[in-house]
């Protein structure tokens, strides 16, 4: 049986389609295909809009805010008196109503985020960097073996370990209070939670990996032990790193807020902060209970966002998982 | 002389508190340049721990210990230490694994891994080993090498990923390679292949080969000499066709009848070996193969049986081995 001429041009066509998309998935690696598969997680896709919108508003918002945060207009133009419980609430100017020194709270909710943000992904990046340079040396040199491995990677751990050992949040209190209160305390005390975290798990991935033929392989082939572990090790490690580090930002966005509620974070108050927004509100709980509200309303999406992300990544790279 | 000469190779795994493992218990052979030789034997008789002695790539820790000499070219591999050990792997001796996709790293593209093997012991430039791997690449056949250079593992089918390992073992242009197991992971038609390319190799650039198979087909197909190992020892050794047609020692005989044929009847029960390799004689009480053997006599146990030899070089460890049969009857 022939094709019709038309049938014919359509079946070429539809080959060349294909072959199109043969040469499309050239080069495809892991996390591409971890990238491809995070798109059909519709928790991803939540996340990943929710961050989307949260990085904007942090990233331009406080361009276009309609008063600046730090103006104590309520009190100038005689509307807000904290100190007799008169705080008014939203209107057609002031979106969320004034704070209780007469300050937008919109506008402070927005520069607010742009805080949270930096201070999140700073002080996760400063865990990060920590761990995984003592995890990295730590499982290099146990899987690498030797006496002076161990005794290497014994004494990193042990250190991680006492880290472990303590509550995150008094850990991070008790750096914080070591520093002396200042923006960049409360970003290194958030940070050095995570380190032992990201450290054993960087750690416990590269001893793993240490043991699979593609080792065996390269060391057959003369490969040195250096190389073997920085060129194949380590990129075999990464990814439940690079998964933690995404759920790392939600809790860091957390602690922030908690030690700025405990007074211990930046102590210019009057930059606008999600967790000294809310420790501020305490007290006119009764009066206005939305100053409380938004604030925590905005952490918690935000570290819904991270977290949503984070999981549907270590879904993406399991590969367990993979079909 | 031979190019590679191993002589009473020991391999032992000690724990405390456990019994002492003779994976290897006295391993002799030679491999002459530009030779095949095969080194055949069931699961856990030592095969695959002899090729990693010999690569140095045993754990150097407490509890692992080798004994013995294997002397390349005038040196003892065994003796080397880690840095020069670490200058011989690749570049005068280097190892096919068994399983492609799990030698391959998964997170880096294939030409980086041929690469950097010429990068290493060739001191090529960058540029310089990614025009090479290309033509490595197109000499153990992959169609379209500059592309595949790009491509993961995982983008590979099986029998393409082990000719990618194979090129990376061949890159220096070794004297020596240790093929261990390398088709058992494919399908067949994929084996022939693999094998085919690998006979090629050797003849073209006069590489000795270690053929390290369970496989008497592989065998056959194309080793000059076979070795026959059992619980860490040699016990036959020949050239391949008087091997196959007059072997003496009862377990190489165990091994050929245990072999499915095509032309069998239907539901014609195979011929396996009795018991299983757990159930050996230690070598220093006598044969280790004694207490599955269907020709065992008094002899076999209490000393050691030693290699006899003959004429034609056929050496085989027995004390009441197959009488020597003439080719018909071998054949039947």
């Amino acid at each position: 049986m022939t094709l019709a001429p038309g049938k014919k041009k359509e079946k070429l066509d539809r080959l060349a389609e294909l072959s199109a998309v043969h040469d499309d998935e050239r080069g495809v690696s892991l996390w591409r295909e971890a990238m491809r598969r995070l798109r059909r997680n519709p928790a991803a896709i939540v996340g990943a809009v929710i961050l989307a919108a949260f990085v904007l508003v942090a990233v331009i918002g406080p361009f276009l805010v309609p008063y600046e945060p730090t103006d104590t207009i309520g009190v100038r133009e005689k509307v807000v008196s904290s100190g007799h419980g008169i705080i008014p609430g939203p209107s057609a100017d002031h979106w969320l109503g004034y704070d209780h020194q007469g300050r937008d709270e919109f506008s402070r909710m927005v520069v607010g985020a742009r805080q949270t943000l930096i201070v999140g992904i700073v002080s996760t990046l400063i865990g990060l960097t920590i761990g995984v340079l003592i995890g990295g040396v730590a499982g290099a040199a146990a899987g690498l073996g030797g006496r002076w491995g161990r005794l290497v990677d014994n004494v990193l751990m042990r250190i991680v370990d006492m880290m472990l050992s303590l509550p995150s949040l008094l850990l991070a209190v008790s750096v914080a209070a070591l520093l002396g209160p200042s923006l960049v305390t409360v970003m290194i005390a958030v940070g050095m939670v995570s380190v032992p975290v990201f450290a054993r798990l960087l750690r416990g991935a590269m001893i793993a990996q240490a043991n699979r033929d593609y080792v065996l392989a390269a060391s057959s082939l003369g490969v040195r032990k250096s190389k073997i572990a920085i060129s194949h090790i380590v990129p075999n490690s990464l990814a439940p790193v690079i998964v933690q580090a995404t759920l790392t930002l939600a809790t860091a966005i957390i602690e922030v807020a908690a030690l700025s509620f405990l007074g211990l974070g930046n102590p210019d108050s009057a930059v606008p902060e999600w967790g000294l927004m809310l420790a501020d509100a305490q007290k006119y709980l009764d009066v206005r209970p939305g100053l409380a509200i938004y604030p925590a309303v905005g952490i918690i999406i935000t570290a819904l966002g991270f977290t949503l992300l984070g999981e549907a990544m270590r879904e993406a790279l399991d590969p367990k998982l993979r079909r | 002389m031979a190019l590679l000469d191993v002589q009473d190779l020991s391999v032992t795994f000690s724990r405390r508190g456990q019994r002492t493992v003779h994976a290897v218990d006295g391993v002799s052979f030679t491999v002459d340049a530009g030779e095949v030789v095969g080194l055949v034997g069931e699961s856990g008789c030592g095969k695959s721990v002899t090729s990693l002695a010999l690569m140095g790539l045993l754990p150097r820790q407490r509890g692992v210990h080798v004994g013995g000499s294997a002397s390349f070219d005038g040196t003892d591999l065994l003796k080397l230490d880690p840095r020069s050990m670490r200058d011989v792997r690749g570049r005068d001796v280097a190892m096919i694994f068994q399983d492609p996709l799990s030698s391959l790293n998964p997170v880096v593209p294939i030409g980086i891994q041929v690469t950097e093997v010429l990068v290493r012991h060739r001191d090529m430039s960058r540029d310089a080993a990614r025009k090479e791997a290309a033509e490595l690449l197109d000499r153990v056949g992959i169609p379209d090498p500059r592309r595949r250079l790009k491509e993961y593992p995982h983008q590979l089918s099986g029998g393409m990923r082990q000719r990618a390992l194979i090129a990376m073992a061949v890159a220096c242009r070794p004297r020596l390679l240790i093929a261990d197991e390398p088709t058992t992971a494919l399908d067949v038609t994929i084996q022939a292949q693999i094998l085919e390319l690998l006979k090629e190799l050797v003849r073209d650039s006069g590489t000795a080969l270690i053929m390290i198979t369970h496989d008497l087909g592989v065998v056959a197909g194309m080793c000059d000499t076979i070795n026959v190992l059992y619980a860490g020892r040699v016990v036959e050794t020949a050239r391949r066709k008087e091997l196959f047609a007059g072997r003496r020692h009862p377990y190489t005989v165990g091994l050929l009848r245990s072999i499915p044929r095509l032309d069998a009847g239907r539901g014609e029960k195979l011929t396996p070996i009795r018991g299983s390799v757990r159930d050996v004689l230690p070598w220093t009480e006598g044969c280790a193969f004694a207490p599955r053997c269907d020709r065992r006599v008094d002899a076999c146990v209490g000393e050691p049986p030693a290699m006899t030899p003959t004429h034609t070089g056929h050496e085989f460890r027995c004390v009441n081995p197959f009488p020597l049969v003439q080719p018909e009857e071998a054949r039947a």
